[in-house]
């Protein structure tokens, strides 16, 4: 197929087309919009870097910030742990490794909202009858302080996602030899020396994959946010995404919405670059 | 004999991990069974009478035969045109060995980086401006998302398959649509099948977007009728519950129709 050719074309044209539209004007329009005073209509003036500058005072948007890295980071461990120690069960010669795998994966095909929904009603019922029930006070007042908000965040997408991330450690599992793990066991070598030296560096690239992919997934979660705690008490468990949506479409400040949006964009492009960096490298070295 | 006895307690391990996971959804479903004034005396057991009241209600309050159809509607068109498309432009893109394509290729993969949020202000605006924020514009848009993954996926799989058979089937007379349609698009199928069901399970849960595009009422989706429906119900968890069971459903059954797929299309995706 030539450049010249009307086919090569005509085959571009739909995606293009969406693109374009879709995606690289509103990412330009929103680059030049964050440095003007633009409320959503009208032509917007031109402002500099007051935005930016804003928002390096903004007590609101720094503490979202901050609780976003906190979430992000516990996520990521947790996510992680679970997931691994998923993907051992089920990849362990035991009967019931298929309808365990269907089960453990099962949440994640529903979305997040309906998922936040879910345990909202277990925080707050459930725990509360537990906590009736048994006395202890641990179980009572969740989503209504800050700590139980962010600890129920994490319940929720670790219960999520954890399964998804089995999925990829799976994948590398059933990638390692069956007789380097005998020959192994031979030599003497015990379950965890065999998980140690052979499984694990063989296992290791998904770990990348994996940590990655918890970091970007968990750095722009909205729905559960939106879903479980709606940012409450206080805001103080807003996370970025959310902040973003609300000063846009509840404040009315679009402007300065996008200046946030920018923030956001430059540190998951960043965030996802050094993986792309990280993967080529260990390509080069293999 | 040891190895025997560490496979039950592995076993164990993990019926006991099952129940946990699926602890929230017997939780939903049992309460969304009770009356209101059971769910306050006993969470935890099963109802004392079984009611489908709750689900009646719920039914009517989600209008849930139009907003399934709207979901199905806007899932399916979108998938279908993110296949055809997207494959269409894989195949454009790996044949044509070009500077362009080249630049091209590398421009929709680095639109994966860029996250919903930073392009959603302006994109609603000018959608606004034309008149588009409707299912339509919504489907276009959902290409303009999706498109990106797919094509990255579809291109990889088109270097597995031989230029040779592009030619041969020239030789006989096809033109470059016949070739796509007849014989490329059919050996696509089972990455078809990975990038449909990698993109219709965002698709069908997605809520900000179509929250932000269809306000009009009877439009609404699932996830955005839902979370209207939630937000009148909060005090009232039978009907919350009840309405969050049916909701489920239908993703319920498609995963157990088509749980080898689903799982090895993640699978396939995610590690790409």
């Amino acid at each position: 197929m030539r450049n010249r050719d009307a086919a090569y074309w005509l085959f571009l044209t739909p995606v293009l087309a969406a693109l374009i539209l879709v995606v690289i004007i509103p990412l330009i329009y929103g680059f030049y919009y964050s440095f003007t005073n633009w409320n959503g209509l009208g032509t917007p003036d031109f402002i500099g870097l007051k935005h930016y500058l804003d928002l390096f005072t903004d007590k609101g948007f720094l503490d979202t910030f901050w609780f976003t890295i906190k979430f992000s980071v516990a996520a990521i461990v947790v996510i992680n742990i679970i997931g691994l120690s998923l993907a051992l069960i089920v990849t362990s010669k035991i009967k019931s490794s298929n309808i365990l795998r269907t089960v453990f994966f099962m949440p994640n095909l529903i979305g997040g909202l309906i998922l936040g929904f879910i345990w909202q009603f277990i925080f707050i019922k459930v725990f509360g009858a537990i906590g009736d029930l048994t006395g202890i006070e641990a179980f009572n007042g969740w989503l209504s302080t800050t700590d139980t908000g962010f600890w129920g965040l994490i319940i929720l997408t670790s219960w999520q996602m954890a399964g998804y991330i089995m999925i990829i450690y799976i994948a590398y599992l059933q990638a390692v030899p069956e007789d380097l793990i005998e020959a192994a066991k031979i030599d003497g070598a015990n379950s965890f020396q065999r998980f140690r030296h052979i499984t694990f560096p063989l296992v290791a690239p998904a770990f990348t994959v994996s940590l990655f992919l918890t970091l970007s997934h968990s750095f722009k979660i909205y729905d559960q946010n939106l879903s479980l705690t709606n940012g409450a008490p206080y805001n103080s468990t807003e996370m970025v995404a959310m902040n973003i949506v609300k000063s846009a479409f509840t404040e009315n400040d679009m402007a300065y919405a996008q200046a946030k949006a920018v923030i956001f964009f430059v540190i998951v492009a960043v965030v996802s670059l050094t993986q792309v960096y990280i993967n080529k490298k260990r390509e080069v070295e293999l | 004999m040891r190895d025997k006895w560490k496979l039950w307690l592995i076993g164990f391990i993990g019926f006991i991990l099952a129940i946990l996971w699926l602890t929230p959804f017997y939780l939903m479903i049992v309460n969304a069974f009770k009356m209101k004034r059971d769910i306050f005396a006993d969470t935890l057991g099963l109802p004392e009478t079984w009611t489908f009241e709750n689900f009646i209600q719920a039914f009517e309050q989600l209008d849930f035969l139009r907003t399934l159809f709207n979901s199905l509607l806007i899932s399916g068109v979108s998938v279908v045109i993110i296949i055809i498309f997207s494959a269409m432009a894989a195949y454009a893109l790996s044949r044509n060995k070009s500077k362009i394509s080249s630049l091209l290729f590398f421009v929709f993969v680095a639109a994966m980086l860029i996250p919903f949020q930073s392009v959603m202000i302006p994109l609603v605006a000018q959608f606004g401006k034309l008149g588009m924020l409707n299912k339509a514009g919504l489907i276009f848009m959902y290409l303009g998302f999706g498109c990106s993954l797919s094509i990255f996926l579809y291109h990889g799989t088109l270097k597995g398959i031989p230029i040779s058979l592009d030619e041969a089937a020239k030789i006989d007379g096809a033109n470059r649509f016949q070739v796509f349609w007849y014989i490329i698009f059919p050996l696509l199928k089972p990455m078809s099948i990975t990038v449909g069901i990698l993109n219709v399970i965002w698709i069908w849960n997605d809520y900000l977007l179509p929250s932000l595009v269809i306000g009009g009422a009877g439009s609404e989706t699932i996830p955005l009728k839902l979370f209207f429906f939630f937000g009148q119900y909060t005090k009232q968890w039978h009907l919350a519950l009840a309405g969050l069971t049916l909701s489920i459903i239908p993703v319920i059954i498609a995963y157990f129709f088509a749980q080898r797929q689903i799982i090895k299309g993640i699978a396939d995706g995610a590690v790409k």
